[in-house]
């Protein structure tokens, strides 16, 4: 390779270069890459980098770029041709594009993965696969579902807006095909290990969870990770299995699945109380397993169970119970930490909590422990005995703000936290609340810091005694939150942080006071 | 639904065991009988003189005055705009021609048979680049090189061709893919090859060696030689997949710069088409998109077959027309292409690609299901008449062609 001397003529009154490189060959679409950034630059009229074939010579000539230079360029010479305002300019431009032509390619630049558009091509890209999940607008979620199960995958169904009848009727095809349909509206799952959409990093072990809630299975499996134990598998159903229409149709499935399953020893099975004939159907299933189950229909009262059942009616307890750390009978002592600002402390009418919650079940677990304690407490989404927002007069407040009428047209809180500022912004400056009680999911699919998000707002928009904050984290050290980071940067803002919901509950009614009590 | 698998399973097979031969090249009146004196066919669906685009005007007029129907350029408008010419596609005589895509009975036109099925197709031979007829140009130049065509080059490779049993192309094609030719943008492998299959045929049955020294470097010169030839065996290779009772794959795809048009095997002869679409791609000094002519040519009938755009992850560079032109890039166009076809072409393989076979048979429903429109790697021709080629890039088939193809397919098929 030799360059020749750069040699400049005038066309009219701009510059034209040419330069040679003998015996340099570029393909000619990276040339024109090339091209196209060179032209571009300021005082350039028109730029080419051609190999000096006749053709191109000749096109070069036709756009006035071609002087005695590249006119004697052979076919395997490259030539550099600028036209420009100013000499300066086009020395600029020629200076430029041997840079192009010298840099090295960097190995990987560019480079982009390919991901299939079809469930039939990634099938054929990863043909081992036996599961697919499908987050798509929910009037094709139903269409992406069966073409799943009839290419013999099991389904774990994201979206939500999916009429009832169409769940019933995938889910009988689904059941005749020997495939488990997860969902829809199914927000968590853990199959072997792998965690799938919001879910947490948590030790495997031999403990397996059915649920129809996704932050209850995401509180169970965190508790019995933390509690030393481990998840064979998580496997949501979905908030509509258990209801009469689809008659707990995958509940089923997954029972039996679980209890054929070797590394499975334990059973927890989380929902909100079943319709009876439907719950007769589960539990009748349970009794045939074989193996012990945990039963936590949370907000239902004491039922008969099958012998080798134990009914429990918290999360935590349902963590405890799997683990064998319980006995029937025995309820955990409830004790606030004493830097809880006392109810002595409180001014005049400060005596209510207000729970502004992320997770549905969480927010049921909670209402649970207030009836138990015969709090009186009203939601939005209320368990049996609780009452219903707006309907019930001011108390305690426990509000799912993950619910469909605080979501729609706007992200979950657990996605992005912003969405609960303005609620707990106003209950800091509500002279009626005395504890503010909060939830915090942290995990995949969460946000990346909710708890310094969370932080920042409460310390921001606290008032001079002012309702105290009590919160609990959901989640693991090995997510990529961090629990114990997370629980650190609410503690630095005054934030009171109780090791469950359960527990930051029971707290919360401490903190207030019994001056609301049935 | 059994009824279309099992269709589209037996378009596939005719794909698949097409056994294309380039067998020789003859005058296009003898080729093609029905070619009658002023008949013009062009490239694409059916159009008239008076919907044609630029670069199909200047090639009309340039081709009058080759076959000796005009005078000069201004005589053969006025002649076409007074309807002195029947203006016909090309598929519709077993022929394809590139970009303007002219066929007329004074030219030669190369000959592929399938001897699977006992079919020929037709086309003219590729004129080089720069300024030439397939993309408008029509001066003398222009003319006089078709003219050594006819006088010359054509006889020569036919008689090149007849001395022996012709030249099998898809093991050729094969080794094409492997050079790093996709067919259609990058055919610099498979010239080669066809230059060093014909050389010594040329040189055995040359009158002289002044012409045959002439002929061997017009081959070795075009590095696009091959894309008329590839075309083709497109058209013998898709021809006796058309009309297959409920096979919803595409037989042809063809533009003729004002209009796309595909065909489908299940529907018959019927075109669907919709308005071209504007390429993206990189210009030649001295001319910008604003110069340019919509999408124009048969030429798509290498993409029919799983080549062209379907095969980018053989030919890299060729992505680079758009986004950022790294390999992988190249590589996703060839695997988005097979969310859209019935399956891979175990013969035509992409080493880079771990020996993926090249994506074959176009699927409607597919395509309307995933909506990912078929990728074009196309010339782009100026607008105007008479100037030529100004750029090369990539363009997608219009998506409306394939819903009304679906919809006309769906009704053959007795879905409502």
């Amino acid at each position: 390779m030799s360059a020749a001397a750069a040699n400049g003529a005038a066309a009219g009154t701009a510059i034209v270069i040419n330069q040679l490189r003998k015996g340099f060959y570029l393909d000619s679409v990276a040339l024109m890459r090339f091209s196209r950034s060179i032209a571009a630059m300021p005082g350039v009229e028109e730029a080419a980098l051609m190999m000096g074939t006749p053709a191109n010579r000749r096109i070069m000539a036709d756009a006035g770029l071609l002087n005695q230079t590249g006119e004697a360029a052979g076919g395997g010479d490259l030539i550099l041709a600028i036209r420009a305002k100013t000499r300066p300019s086009a020395e600029q431009a020629l200076t430029q594009s041997q840079a192009l032509l010298d840099q090295p390619a960097a190995p990987g630049v560019g480079a982009t993965a390919w991901r299939p558009r079809t469930l039939r091509a990634a099938v054929k890209h990863l043909p081992e696969a036996n599961l697919a999940l499908i987050s798509v607008p929910g009037d094709f979620a139903i269409a992406e579902a069966r073409k799943a199960i009839r290419r013999g995958l099991h389904a774990m169904i994201f979206s939500d807006n999916v009429s009832l009848a169409a769940e019933a009727a995938l889910k009988q095809e689904a059941q005749t095909l020997g495939r488990l349909v997860m969902g829809p509206d199914c927000g968590t799952a853990i199959i072997n290990g792998a965690p799938l959409a919001f879910a947490n990093n948590v030790p495997r072990g031999a403990v397996g969870i059915i649920g129809a809630s996704g932050t209850g299975i995401q509180e169970v499996s965190c508790l019995i990770g933390q509690y030393g134990g481990g998840i064979s598998h998580a496997i949501g159903v979905g908030g509509r299995d258990l209801a009469n229409e689809i008659g707990g149709v995958s509940t089923l499935m997954a029972l039996d699945a679980l209890a054929s399953d070797a590394a499975t020893a334990h059973l927890v099975l989380i929902s909100k109380p079943p319709p009876a004939a439907v719950m007769a159907r589960v539990l009748e299933r349970v009794a045939g397993m074989g193996k012990p189950v945990t039963v936590c229909f949370i907000g239902a009262g004491i039922m008969p169970m099958p012998v080798n059942a134990t009914q429990v009616f918290s999360l935590k307890d349902a963590a405890r119970t799997a683990l064998g750390l319980r006995q029937n009978g025995d309820t955990t002592p409830l004790k606030a930490p004493s830097d809880i600002r006392a109810p002595a402390e409180r001014i005049a009418g400060q005596n209510t909590v207000r729970g502004l919650f992320s997770g549905g079940t969480l927010c049921a677990e909670a209402q649970a422990i207030f009836i138990a304690a015969d709090a009186r407490v009203a939601s939005n989404a209320p368990i049996p005995g609780a009452g219903q927002i707006p309907a019930t007069p001011p108390g305690h407040q426990l509000l799912d703000l993950g619910d469909d009428s605080y979501t729609r047209g706007r992200p979950h809180p657990m996605i992005d936290p912003m969405v609960r500022d303005q609620p707990i912004i106003d209950a800091l400056s509500d002279g009626a609340v005395a504890v503010i009680l909060l939830d915090l999911v942290i995990g995949f699919g969460a946000h990346h810091d909710p708890a310094g998000h969370l932080a920042a707002t409460v310390m921001t928009h606290r008032q001079q005694d002012g309702p105290v904050v009590i919160a609990s984290v959901t989640g693991t050290e090995a997510d990529p939150q961090i629990r114990s980071v997370q629980i650190a940067k609410l503690e630095a803002a005054g934030i009171h942080v109780a090791p469950t919901n359960a527990d930051a509950a029971a707290w919360s009614l401490l903190a207030a006071g019994p001056t609301v009590a049935a | 639904m059994q009824r279309i698998d099992d269709a589209n399973r037996q378009a596939m097979d005719r794909i698949l065991s097409a056994d294309p031969v380039l067998v020789d090249v003859i005058p296009a009146a003898e080729a093609i009988p029905t070619l009658q004196d002023r008949m013009i066919l062009h490239a694409g669906p059916p159009v008239d003189w008076e919907r044609m685009c630029g670069p199909m005007r200047g090639a009309v007029a340039g081709i009058a005055v080759f076959e000796g129907w005009a005078a000069d350029l201004q005589e053969a408008e006025a002649m076409a705009g007074a309807g002195a010419f029947d203006f016909q596609p090309n598929h519709h005589f077993d022929a394809v021609g590139p970009m303007t895509g002219m066929t007329t009975a004074g030219q030669w036109v190369m000959v592929v048979e399938n001897r699977r099925f006992g079919n020929r197709a037709y086309c003219t031979i590729n004129e080089g680049l720069g300024k030439v007829m397939r993309f408008g140009g029509n001066d003398a130049e222009v003319l006089d090189r078709l003219r050594w065509l006819r006088d010359s080059f054509g006889p020569a490779m036919g008689r090149a061709l007849r001395s022996g049993d012709g030249v099998p192309l898809k093991s050729l094609v094969a080794r094409g893919l492997s050079m790093g030719d996709e067919m259609h943008q990058r055919n610099v492998a498979c010239t080669g090859l066809m230059l060093r299959a014909l050389a010594p045929a040329l040189a055995a049955t040359a009158d002289d060696t002044a012409g045959l020294s002439k002929a061997l470097a017009f081959i070795g010169g075009n590095d696009q030689f091959f894309l008329n030839i590839a075309m083709t065996m497109g058209k013998a290779i898709m021809d006796p997949v058309r009309g297959i009772d409920g096979s919803s794959l595409v037989t042809a795809m063809s533009r003729n710069g004002t209009d796309f048009g595909i065909r489908v095997s299940g529907t018959g002869d019927t075109w669907f088409t919709a308005p071209v679409e504007m390429p993206e791609g990189l210009y030649f000094p001295g001319f910008t998109e604003a110069d340019a002519n919509p999408d124009m040519g048969d030429s798509t009938i290498v993409e029919t077959i799983g080549l062209g755009g379907f095969a980018m992850g053989a030919a890299p560079a060729v992505a680079g027309f758009v986004g950022a032109g790294s390999a992988s890039d190249a590589a996703n166009f060839t695997r988005a292409m097979g969310e859209i076809t019935y399956g891979d072409n175990p013969e035509w393989s992409i080493p880079g690609l771990d020996y993926l076979g090249v994506p074959t048979g176009i699927d409607i429903r597919l395509v309307v299901e995933t909506g990912l429109a078929p990728t074009i790697n196309t010339g782009i021709a100026h607008r105007e008449p008479g100037i030529g080629q100004v750029g090369a890039g990539v363009v997608r088939a219009p998506m409306a062609c394939f819903e009304a193809a679906l919809q006309a397919f769906a009704a053959s098929v007795g879905v409502a």
